[in-house]
């Protein structure tokens, strides 16, 4: 069985990020990226299935300008086998990037395609459950265990309030939570042996996707800034201005 | 034009989140037709029928739909999709699992969670885990939304029903099944929709200490949160987490005890009303968004705060 992981690159989770000043979006020029941790928890489990004989091979997959091939190397490194990049310079949606990954599944026919369940840039939380409907799979989001069994894989999603347990038939759509695993740092070796492990180049247009946007960002601000409080002395004053000052107990 | 909200329930009671949710319809022009999907549901049914604003509900009475299947319930929008041009339901779990996949069948972007409507195709969101707010606009000639709860206020309840239809669930795709659900069974609220939330980061020195924190929400009647340093020491499961790669809350009141203020756990909760930091390092950055800030030492102060509640 084939692993499809889609990957993304996206500033550092450590970074603060700043809105920039012409209100048109958020500072990303010299600014350190990683991948989304979403999807290294996706790369992670897909090794771990490897590792554990129920899958062969795994293909990280990221869409994006020049340097998304740092991420897929990151996932090389880590245990994926080879890469796909698709490269654009447009601000690609989360609807233009599930189709071309559902080309993609059309071509690989993985058994199971493992991504992060949003990223932490646009905080969609779409491609995952896009992908499943534009390939009529079933889908197991926000996952925080996987099982295998024959032809089909019981996945245990953290949903509002606890978790649920479903049973899909494969192939499917997984998407990642934070609970599933803890994702492996690469060792130096695993990098230096990355650098020869194949990514083969496409286009969009090698998929026939338009990509086009279709939601147009009109501007971008900072949200209001919090002014810092009062101290206080003590317990019976915070209590006192909780009740009577802020109204909240 | 009109709109289509999904509406969901729990222990026989419209979710709070779906009541938030819907008020946002009063912002979209036209009538606005609720769906609710459930066997044996028809209190909750007759309760859902008076959300004013509603102009008919639907009402799917099957058992297959008494535990959501985001494939079957997307068919079963899909089916009745022609009639509408928006379609909203709240960014729960639920929301989340079953709009992207409606918006692709329905070859349209989905725009998440917005928290506010600026115009018939314009939405106001938070990107960057509210680091960041975009003011969008969508060219689709289908507009598939979920809205962010604690941006709304609940709607209210008229005093009589709206017309109630039943459709039926057709031409399901069975291609996954419900197993099961383990509810956390607590008498504290979801971190997510508590009003209350209190938070321990590294400063509480392990998971037994957590114990001084669930004394004082249980007073409270409050969730309890943490940073993820507190997860990443393995005080805690990773559930607690708040912040940029955890949950997103907006409490009216969270209280962060010995959390440090990383930009990291600001992100998941600086929407809060109002915000109390207990940490014995006046230099903590978490002070410069604390609306009332103690130095003190967490293990002194947190058992009188048990005590003056």
């Amino acid at each position: 069985m084939k692993i499809l992981v889609p990957v993304k690159r996206v500033i550092d989770p450590y970074v603060n990020i700043r809105v920039k000043s012409d209100e048109t979006g958020v500072e990303t020029e010299n600014v350190k990226m990683s991948m989304n941790p979403f999807c290294e928890i996706a790369v992670e489990e897909a090794i771990r299935l490897k590792e554990a004989g129920k899958a062969e091979e795994i293909i990280a997959v990221s869409i994006g300008n020049q340097s998304c091939q740092e991420t897929i190397r990151t996932a090389l490194a880590m245990g994926a086998d080879r890469g796909i990049h698709v490269l654009t310079e447009e601000k690609i949606e989360p609807i233009s990037i599930a189709k071309i990954l559902s080309k993609i599944c059309e071509q690989e026919s993985p058994g199971l395609v493992i991504s992060g369940k949003q990223a932490i840039d646009g905080d969609n939380n779409q491609t995952g459950q896009m992908l499943a409907a534009l390939t009529d799979m079933p889908q197991g989001t926000f996952a925080s265990k996987i099982e295998i069994d024959s032809d089909k894989v019981k996945v245990t999603r953290e949903i509002d309030g606890g978790l649920q347990t479903v049973s899909l038939n494969m192939p499917a759509i997984i998407t990642t939570d934070l609970r599933l695993n803890e994702p492996r740092y690469a060792s130096l070796p695993n990098i230096m042996k990355a650098k020869k492990k194949p990514i083969d180049q496409k286009s969009p247009e090698d998929y026939s996707i338009d990509v086009t946007p279709r939601v147009n960002v009109l501007k971008v601000i900072e949200p209001p800034k919090r002014e810092a409080g009062i101290k206080v002395e003590n317990i019976s004053e915070l209590v006192e201005k909780l009740k009577n000052e802020a109204g909240v107990i | 034009m009109t709109t289509l909200f999904f509406i969901e329930h729990a222990n026989g009671q419209v979710s709070d989140q779906s009541l938030k949710a819907i008020s946002a319809t009063s912002q979209i022009d036209g009538d606005v037709h609720g769906l609710i999907v459930g066997s044996d549901i028809d209190s909750v049914v007759a309760e859902a029928s008076k959300i004013e604003g509603l102009s008919k509900l639907m009402h799917v009475d099957d058992d297959s739909f008494n535990n959501i299947l985001a494939e079957n319930l997307t068919q079963l929008i899909l089916n009745i999709s022609e009639d509408y041009e928006y379609f909203l339901a709240a960014a729960t779990t639920t929301g989340k699992n079953v709009m992207p996949r409606l918006a692709a069948k329905l070859d349209v972007s989905q725009i998440s969670e917005i928290i506010a409507i600026e115009g018939p195709d314009t939405f106001i969101r938070t990107i960057y885990a509210g680091n960041a707010i975009a003011t969008v606009q969508t060219s689709d000639p289908k507009k598939v939304l979920t809205v962010r709860p604690t941006a709304f206020k609940s709607a209210a309840m008229g005093s009589s029903g709206c017309e109630i239809t039943k459709i039926n669930a057709e031409n399901m795709p069975s291609i996954s099944e419900f197993i099961g659900e383990e509810l956390t069974k607590s008498d504290r609220p979801e971190l997510t929709s508590a009003k209350t939330i209190i938070s321990g980061g590294r400063g509480m020195q392990n998971g037994e200490n957590f114990e001084l924190l669930d004394k004082v929400a249980e007073k409270l009647g409050a969730a309890v949160g943490a940073s993820r340093a507190a997860v990443d020491a393995g005080f805690v499961p990773n559930d607690y987490q708040v912040g940029q790669t955890g949950k997103v809350v907006a409490p009216e009141l969270y209280i962060a005890v010995g959390i440090s203020g990383a930009i990291q756990h600001l992100a998941g909760m600086k929407d809060s009303k109002v915000i109390v930091a207990i940490n014995k390092d006046e230099e903590a950055p978490i002070f410069d968004v604390a609306d009332y800030g103690l130095v003190a030492d967490l293990f002194q102060v947190l058992p009188e705060l048990e005590q003056a509640l």
